[in-house]
């Protein structure tokens, strides 16, 4: 076993954390205690699935009781009777088979649990418990004291259940016990010799044939005749019109052809089209159960806080429920609700999730505070200024883009393409019906059928499904996740990117400060720490809370040069901090990254590392992205930053700053309103208006299961720097599907060919379908995996 | 030859009961999660072994 790995979470143990409990060793209290939940109640097979599987569990005290409130808590199952209830939580840190398998043995650890079960995808636990034994408060505390908090927020307050849509699985099935039957039955035919017994059961296999095709054409196509009737009475012709046509002029002419024996019909080929393109349908379905596009403010905040009554009891209170003068209580890791006014001394505010800016704000008595701020530190009280919804940030999703239904935004590539495909096909088969009317009117019917049966676009309709879906897999499998496969055509179709600064091209980790040199011993740490104190440079504050709390020492000198450094006499000792030319010490090339050099009684002893804050590969990917996009910077913050920036990034980089959330919004209106496709990449809530409003919005997440603003895709904080490489990607699917556009015409070209001539034979169309099917299927396939290897 | 009739319906009534038992399978929500029962699948074995462990430690206890 590794031993500077904590047995439990595998985080790196500091070594004065480290405690020794039964052999193991583990970073913190909080895991050990864990460990030995387990061990005695026999389950430490947990650690066997997967090395250090958990995770530490969180300090909550108090902030689950508000699941005393019986109200709430009906609320939030999804079963209630006297002796049963059943609760479905959403656990992010559900990961691996260990977490599988200690949350489906919770019963072992509290009585009262029935069963639980885990739904890995969703990650989501289901708990069925006895009220009368045990209680959901109580059940909630224990997850979280194993490590598995769930997460509660307003937005399962007043859920109505979904209902699973399983209709197209239905649909599929019952497609392909058609489609199978049909061709078995067909066969016979297809090898017509005049034999005696075929002619003798023709008629039996062909209505047989003919019953089975029912169900597929009155239910497993519904779904087309639906959206193509929808379709032409919007005026537009989309793809599903051709299909829609085709299908029921091949179920119609097959019918019509078997009451009058004019041959078998062509009810295998419609089985066979319907059950393809509904695989097609299915494999462009590709959803993260696990992750949501459609967060807003409701996902992070809570369902109820502490409301501290005229008597001085401190109730839950659902926070809906909140009024203006109300007196609230706000704990340690706790959400702002509502806009508000600083009761307490003090309060150390981080608005991560609204900014993305990582370090804690601090308020005094009296300051404003606005809701989506979380609470570090102490206990503290606030006066309530706003109801919820009347907040800074919750007015945001009062704007317009938050009710428009984001499928009305585009239409997709297919349906350009059938606009120009329909009406040509449409003319194609009524010229040829009036040519052939004055030969022979029987072949007239026969061809004007043939032809909008053959030209049925089935592998046009599955180009792009089969395309798009692969192509979101694979994105899928290198942290993008979209939200459908439409975004890809969106992507690729971006001429303008706008970033959002802070949390989005900086990371919102605290940056890491680290040590070069000659190591100091804790003498001189005492003095560097006592010598900080006097100073108010930024980079002085940060190195002062970088270094551990020492004693206080008097100092007998200090001055500090402004822009240089400081310079101080302590305890006998002369002290000097600053820049490599305040100390001369020219050692290095300094100017990428900031440092603090630390001279100690006129000794060079190291310096101090300021990492820098901005992701990496930044300026290696605006670089790429400046050659082919209009790049530009929104950032909320004053422009303090803007020379460092200006250095880093491309000259054609657009920097706005001051940039209040809704600004953010009109900002991307007025660059499409220049007739941009404008994708915006941003993190926090504060962007969620200019992301709804970009024709791509892409949020950024450190942690894709907990945090991400409503958007049209989630990427992994760690991929940032191959933005560019999933750009070009999309580029190349589109490309992907333009070639394979053109191979199925082809075939088209090709079955238009016999239909046109008259020739068309149940048997051709039963080979053109699955044969064009097949290729345009595997083509895209083995491109669409060719291009995603491509480096960019 | 009118077996044909016959053998034709049985393949046609196996058939539909197979659809039958799939449509049956997905209403019971069989597919809606196929990544968790693979795992739980595999730690049947691992729970067995335990109880049987602790079926020693007690049988142990009772001899002291």
């Amino acid at each position: 076993m590794d031993t500077d790995k904590c047995f439990h979470c595998g985080n790196e143990i500091p070594k004065k954390d480290e405690v020794i409990f039964d052999e193991k060793a583990f970073c913190c209290n909080g895991c050990k205690t864990v460990y030995e939940i387990f061990s005695q109640n026999d389950l430490t097979c947990y650690y066997d699935f997967q090395a250090s599987p958990g995770a530490t569990p969180q300090d909550i005290k108090g902030k689950y009781d508000f699941l005393d409130n019986e109200e709430i808590v009906a609320k939030l199952l999804d079963f209630q009777e006297e002796t049963t209830s059943i609760v479905s939580l959403y656990v992010p840190h559900i990961h691996c088979s260990s977490c599988i398998w200690i949350l489906e043995n919770l019963q072992k650890l509290q009585q009262g649990i029935i069963a639980s079960s885990v739904n890995f995808g969703e990650k989501k636990v289901r708990i069925t418990f006895s009220p009368k034994e045990t209680s959901l408060k109580r059940i909630v505390e224990l997850l979280s004291s194993i490590g598995y908090e769930p997460y509660i927020s307003l937005e399962n307050y007043g859920e109505t259940k979904k209902k699973v849509d399983r209709s197209l699985i239905y649909k599929i099935g019952v497609a392909f016990f058609c489609f199978g039957n049909i061709m078995l039955l067909s066969f016979p035919e297809y090898f017509e010799v005049n034999e005696y017994w075929i002619n003798q059961y023709r008629g039996f296999f062909r209505w047989l044939i003919f019953g089975l095709s029912l169900p597929t054409f009155f239910y497993s196509a519904s779904g087309y005749y639906v959206s193509a009737w929808k379709s032409v009475k919007a005026g537009l012709l989309n793809i599903d019109v051709p299909i829609a046509l085709g299908i029921i002029v091949m179920f119609v002419r097959s019918t019509v052809d078997i009451i009058f024996d004019y041959g078998q019909g062509f009810f295998d080929s419609m089985a066979g089209l319907i059950f393809f393109m509904l695989l097609g349908r299915l494999f462009q379905i590709k959803t993260y159960d696990f992750l949501s596009f459609e967060r807003d403010y409701k996902s992070y905040f809570p369902i109820a806080v502490t409301k501290i009554a005229t008597d001085g009891t401190e109730i839950p209170v659902q926070v809906y429920d909140i009024q203006k003068g109300d007196r609230l209580l706000i704990r340690n890791q706790e959400l702002l609700p509502v806009d508000g006014i600083l009761i307490s001394e003090k309060a150390s505010i981080d608005y991560s999730f609204v900014t993305g800016e990582a370090v804690a704000i601090e308020k005094k008595s009296g300051d404003k505070l606005f809701a989506g701020g979380k609470q570090l530190g102490k206990v503290i009280e606030m006066e309530v200024l706003f109801s919820v919804s009347q907040s800074y940030l919750t007015q945001l999703w009062s704007n317009d883009v938050f009710q428009k239904k984001v499928e009305q935004k585009h239409k997709s590539i297919t349906d350009k393409v059938s606009r120009y495909f329909t009406p040509a096909l449409l003319i194609l088969s009524i010229v040829s019906f009036l040519y052939w009317v004055f030969i022979d009117v029987t072949t007239a019917f026969n061809v004007f059928t043939a032809i909008l049966i053959v030209a049925c676009p089935c592998a046009l309709a599955l180009t792009a499904p089969f395309t798009l879906g692969n192509v979101l897999r694979i994105m899928g499998n290198k942290k993008l996740y979209l939200k459908n496969a439409l975004v890809i055509e969106q992507l690729s179709k971006v001429d303008a990117i706008v970033f959002d600064k802070t949390g989005t091209i900086t990371t919102n980790k605290k940056t890491a400060i680290t040590y070069e040199g000659i190591e100091l011993n804790n003498a001189e740490l005492r003095l560097l720490k006592n010598v900080l104190r006097g100073s108010n440079h930024p980079l002085s504050r940060r190195l002062y809370d970088f270094i551990p709390n020492q004693e206080k020492l008097e100092i007998e000198s200090f001055e500090e040069i402004i822009g240089k450094g400081i310079e101080a006499i302590i305890d006998g000792k002369k002290v000097k901090l600053g820049s490599s030319q305040f100390l001369k010490t020219m050692t290095e090339n300094t100017h990428k990254k900031t440092k603090v050099h630390v001279e100690i009684d006129g000794k060079y002893k190291g310096s101090y590392v300021f990492n820098n804050q901005y992701r990496q590969g930044l300026e290696q990917l605006f670089e790429k992205l400046s050659h082919e996009y209009d790049l530009y910077v929104l950032s909320g913050d004053n422009d303090g930053e803007r020379k460092i920036l200006e250095k880093m990034l491309p000259a054609n980089t657009t920097l706005v700053f001051n940039q209040k959330p809704d600004q953010k919004l009109l900002y991307l209106e007025k660059l499409q309103k220049e007739g941009k496709n404008v994708m915006m990449i941003g993190d926090g809530l504060n962007d969620a208006g200019a992301l709804a409003q970009s024709n791509v919005g892409i949020s950024i997440s450190e942690n894709v299961n907990v945090f991400s603003p409503a958007c049209d895709g989630i990427l992994d904080a760690t991929q940032f720097d191959k933005i560019a490489y999933f750009m070009k990607f999309s580029k190349n699917a589109m490309r992907t599907i333009y070639i394979s556009f053109g191979i199925s015409l082809l075939y088209n070209i090709v079955g238009l060919s016999y239909a046109v001539t008259g020739n068309l034979l149940p048997i051709v169309a039963a080979i053109i379908m699955p044969l064009s099917t097949i290729t345009i299927v595997s083509f895209v396939t083995i491109m669409s995996n060719i291009y995603s290897l491509k480096k960019y | 030859m009118s077996v044909i009739y016959f053998l034709i319906t049985i393949s046609i009534v196996v058939a539909i009961f197979f659809l039958y038992a799939f449509i049956r399978a997905v209403r019971s929500g069989q597919f809606d999660d196929d990544y968790t029962p693979s795992v739980r699948m595999l730690f049947e074995d691992e729970l067995k072994k335990e109880t049987n462990k602790n079926q020693i430690n007690i049988t142990k206890e009772k001899q002291l």
